[in-house]
């Protein structure tokens, strides 16, 4: 059984990076629909919508990817489309961005896939344990990457013209699961007794959900920067990259959304961890240095969240606020267990 | 983009007379520390202070890696530790972060505090003149029973309303301020927790070696270490233990699989009564609670003086970390080779005993480190030490660690190093005896009082409701103005005729992209005189509910 997870790991790997290679093809090709959806969106809703509401949502962006086949798409295509499928026939055009379509669904089509893998490698691990699949690292990140999967999967299933994102979120997975596989790998062994607690799984469980949250948020706030940029007329290397992906502010939205949906969910689970910490040590707090990235995360998290209900910040400098959060994150998961020493150094690293 | 106002706590306060400057100045000070830019760049600065207490040690998580950190560093260490480097999150900087925070904190609740109670008993405001102006609008057949149906339908749905003629005004979703209050102020609560704790809470470390020998009772001398809050009396709750057995489970690789600790305990008086209590399962006694941290084997040495005197002690050996429990420990003997004549004490004939125990030895030497946490291949070396141990007198077995300065001047000298299995003695130079008679095993325990954690406790659910409340919920207007009869005769007005119109305007008062969908809805309850069968017939003005279908 746990040869099977090893070997599920393996695959599921593999087909995050077939994934993320569907992505990239279509990402190369272009897709002359989606093309059209950010200028316009924003105007038609900034004209419809009377000043006070909101401008530009995921929705908005939404409706105006599928409705504005035509004009909206000819108006557009001054500013973006155009150039970059060559000045040749009509047809061939058509055929670029069908084939573009189809390495599009191919990639979602994939990252299903490879999410499914991915879940049986964590079931059958939990299985050859006897218990939950996030007794160290290499569980910890197994599950933490196949959470923000899943979400995606599920934003995807909402918002189907997000799809452009795919790229970024399985060159995510694939670094993460890699990682997992190849750095942080430990044959399975049962927990030790102080992780063996209700209050241990409620807290790693919501942690785990929460930083897979998170994770994905990260993916549309570095999406928004380059967007935003790029439609402030920026044409220098980041920005040329999101030449193809969704209005800014629908990105911008969805990083709110993915967090403000996480945030009461990390709160809930640092403090299952101080409840669990209590019983086992004694404390529900020791600034430990786990425990301090924590605090760190979560305040920052909080400065991102007042951030944005403040006007008077930049949208921009909220962006930055929840990919400096999600470093503390990824700081919490790899660099504390690597770097320093304390209580929760069960990692097994 | 969010209908929320920049909120400096007070609102457009007008510089009025001329005041005092120095009263000028603490206002606009006040003002600036409660604006909402002072607390995000405060919680930024909070975020920063945190990290130094990650990366350096700190003697709160671990005092000998703040000793190492000395050692290794001589001349940086002192600097660090006068700028509280080391005490990071008790240090001036670090609190002058958290408690300018929670004052801007305080004064920016309390205000709103006010608002909202006030919001709360407010009606809603009047119908604005203009309802085409609002984001979402539309006009249908006004339902039979007027304005009053409309109100009607309104409450059912839990909307605040306000009629006023043929006027409706509601509102909904003030759990969201609601909840942003009530997580805020249980931020201040949380701390006022922490507070308590330390002020009032109290906490000692000891080791606990099994049998009746081992016996400790809750007072302050009896603990390694203890920490008491300033506003702690010298009176710990009363209550005396005795370990009596400990079972720890271990897997074939030596990691562990369960612990157990029973013990007899009796509380201020009462009979003793048995107890058990493990790592996640800490004994909550009356007034403290009793965790189990650690564990290890504390082998027995009997030694016998030139007088034939035996002395026993059940030594606790330190685990040195390792997977095996490799223990170290000191066996002192300061009483040792008293005439029991004269009952003259010879200083220089004073004994100790340093060693390594290793539950389960290798086969072949080096017998430094143990193979497994149980007892398979017990094995004891000791070290023998004479002279004067630098302590007048004392129990046997007190101290972890020899005086290296008695040693270094000579008066304090090795004889020899045995290594001895359970029930082997070794005879020293001058025909004394040591033997090695078995191991018990001890617990490491702390024992804590924190009078603050049922309130920590109750904060962090009001933390975790309130940010919900405050999260999910949007807040919401609707206003409906019932439209005179006939499009063509704006002054004949009969307010409940069936052929009259509705005016129905919507505004989201905070980002709500489901709101469209609702609106609708309502309208189409409105419209269908209550009937929400109706729902799609009627969708409003198409083009503004683009403003976000889910
Ligand atoms: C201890 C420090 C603080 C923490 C951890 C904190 C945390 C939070 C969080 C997580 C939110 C998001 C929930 C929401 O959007 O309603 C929030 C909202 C808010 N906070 Fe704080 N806060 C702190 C201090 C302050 C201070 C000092 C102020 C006053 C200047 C303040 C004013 C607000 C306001 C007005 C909102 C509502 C924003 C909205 O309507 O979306 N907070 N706070």
């Amino acid at each position: 059984m746990s040869a099977l997870s090893d070997q599920l790991v393996s695959i599921a790997t593999l087909v995050y990076l077939l994934a993320m290679i569907s992505h990239a093809v279509e990402y190369a090709l272009g897709n002359s629909r989606a093309r059209a959806v950010a200028a316009p969106s924003r105007e038609l809703v900034g004209a419809a919508v009377g000043g006070a509401a909101a401008s530009g949502t995921v929705a908005d962006a939404r409706d105006a990817a599928g409705d504005v086949a035509t004009a909206g798409a000819l108006a557009a295509g001054g500013t973006v489309g155009g150039a970059e499928s060559g000045a040749g026939a009509p047809g061939r055009a058509e055929r670029t961005a069908w084939r573009a379509e189809l390495g599009g669904r191919i990639a979602v089509g994939l990252t299903a896939v490879a999410a499914a893998l991915h879940l049986a490698a964590l079931v059958t691990r939990g299985l050859a344990a006897d218990r939950m699949p996030w007794g160290n690292m290499y569980e910890f990140v197994l599950t933490v990457s196949f959470i923000g999967v899943a979400a995606w999967l599920t934003v995807l299933v909402k918002w189907p013209f997000l799809r452009r994102l795919g790229l970024f979120l399985t060159l995510v997975m694939v670094l993460l699961v890699a990682t997992a596989e190849l750095v942080l790998y430990t044959p399975i062994v049962p927990l030790v007794p102080a992780l063996n607690s209700y209050w241990f799984i409620v807290h790693v469980s919501t942690i785990v959900f929460a930083s897979g949250l998170f994770l994905l948020g990260a993916v549309p706030a570095a999406a928004y920067l380059m967007r935003a940029g790029y439609e402030d007329g920026k044409r220098s290397f980041p920005y040329t990259l999101a030449k193809r992906l969704p209005a800014a502010a629908g990105l911008e939205r969805l990083t709110f959304v993915l967090h403000a949906f996480s945030f009461p969910i990390f709160t809930f689970a640092v403090i299952a961890g101080a409840i669990w910490a209590e019983a086992a040590w004694g404390r529900p707090w020791g600034w430990d240095p786990k425990e301090t990235w924590a605090f760190i995360s979560w305040v920052v998290y909080a400065g991102y969240l007042h951030a944005r209900a403040t006007p008077s910040v930049k949208r921009n400098v909220t962006a930055w606020l929840a990919i400096f959060g999600f470093l503390t994150v990824m700081m919490n998961l790899f660099g504390v267990n690597i770097f320093f020493e304390g209580l929760h150094s069960y990692g097994g690293l | 983009m969010t209908a929320v106002d920049d909120r400096p706590a007070t609102p457009a306060e007008a510089p009025r007379r001329r005041g005092n400057p120095l009263l000028a100045l603490l206002r606009n000070s006040w003002r600036q520390l409660t604006s909402m830019r002072t607390a995000l760049v405060l919680l930024f600065l909070l975020a920063v202070a945190a990290i130094p207490g990650s990366v350096l040690p700190q003697r709160g998580v671990n005092p000998e890696d703040v000793r190492d950190f000395y050692t290794a560093n001589p001349d940086l260490a002192p600097v660090l530790d006068r700028i509280g480097a080391f005490d990071a999150f008790s240090s001036v900087w670090f609190s002058a972060i958290y408690l300018l925070l929670f004052t801007s904190l305080i004064g920016c609740i309390t205000p709103r505090l006010r608002d909202h109670v006030r919001a709360l008993r407010a009606r809603p405001p009047a119908v604005p003149k203009r309802l085409a102006r609002l984001p979402q609008h539309a006009v249908v057949p006004a339902p039979e029973g007027g304005a009053a149906a409309v109100a009607e339908a309104l409450r059912r749905r839990r909307w605040r309303v306000a009629v006023r003629g043929d006027e409706v005004s509601a509102e909904k979703g003030y759990l969201k301020e609601t909840g942003n209050l009530i997580f805020h102020t249980s931020m201040v609560l949380v701390l006022v927790g922490v507070a308590l704790g330390s002020w009032y809470g109290w906490q000692g470390n000891r080791l606990l070696v099994a049998g009746p020998d081992g016996v400790f009772c809750n007072t302050r001398q009896q603990y390694a270490e203890v920490k008491l809050g300033p506003r702690v009396g010298d009176d710990l709750p009363r209550f005396c233990m005795q370990l009596n057995e400990f079972d720890a489970r271990f897997l074939p690789n030596g990691q562990a699989s369960s612990f157990n600790a029973k013990v007899t305990v009796d509380e201020d008086g009462g009979p003793p009564r048995p107890a058990e209590f493990s790592v996640n399962s800490p004994l909550r006694l009356d007034g403290a609670n009793v965790h189990l941290l650690g564990h290890g084997y504390a082998p027995v040495i009997r030694y016998t003086d030139r007088f034939g005197r035996s002395q026993t002690s059940a030594v606790p050996f330190l685990t040195t970390g390792d997977i095996g429990l490799t223990g170290e420990g000191l066996a002192a003997f300061p009483d040792a080779n008293v005439d029991p004549e004269t009952g003259e004490r010879n200083q220089d004939l004073q004994m100790a005993f340093s060693g390594l125990y290793l539950p389960t030895a290798p086969q072949e030497p080096p017998f430094v480190r143990s193979e497994h946490p149980t007892e398979q291949n017990p094995l004891l070396e000791l070290i023998a030490y004479r002279g004067n141990l630098g302590l007048d007198a004392g129990i046997p077995g007190s101290i972890y660690q020899l005086d290296q300065r008695q040693l270094r001047n000579g008066r304090l000298t090795e004889i020899g190093v045995k290594q001895l299995r359970i029930g082997e003695s070794w005879t020293l130079d001058d025909g004394t005896t040591v033997e090695f008679r078995g191991t018990e095993r001890y617990i490491v325990l702390a024992v804590r009082h924190d009078p603050g954690m049922m309130l920590l406790l109750v904060s962090s659910i009001g933390l975790v409701l309130g940010l919900m409340g405050s999260l999910f919920v949007r807040r919401r207007r609707v206003f409906v103005r019932l439209l005179p009869a006939g499009p063509g005769d704006p002054d004949s007005g009969s307010p409940t005729g069936g052929s009259s119109l509705v005016e129905v305007a919507g505004l989201p008062r905070t980002e709500h992209p489901g709101f469209a969908a609702e609106f609708a809805q309502l309208v189409a309850v409105i419209g269908g005189g209550g009937r929400p069968d109706v729902a799609d017939t009627d969708q409003g003005a198409p083009a503004r509910s683009r403003e976000g279908a889910e």
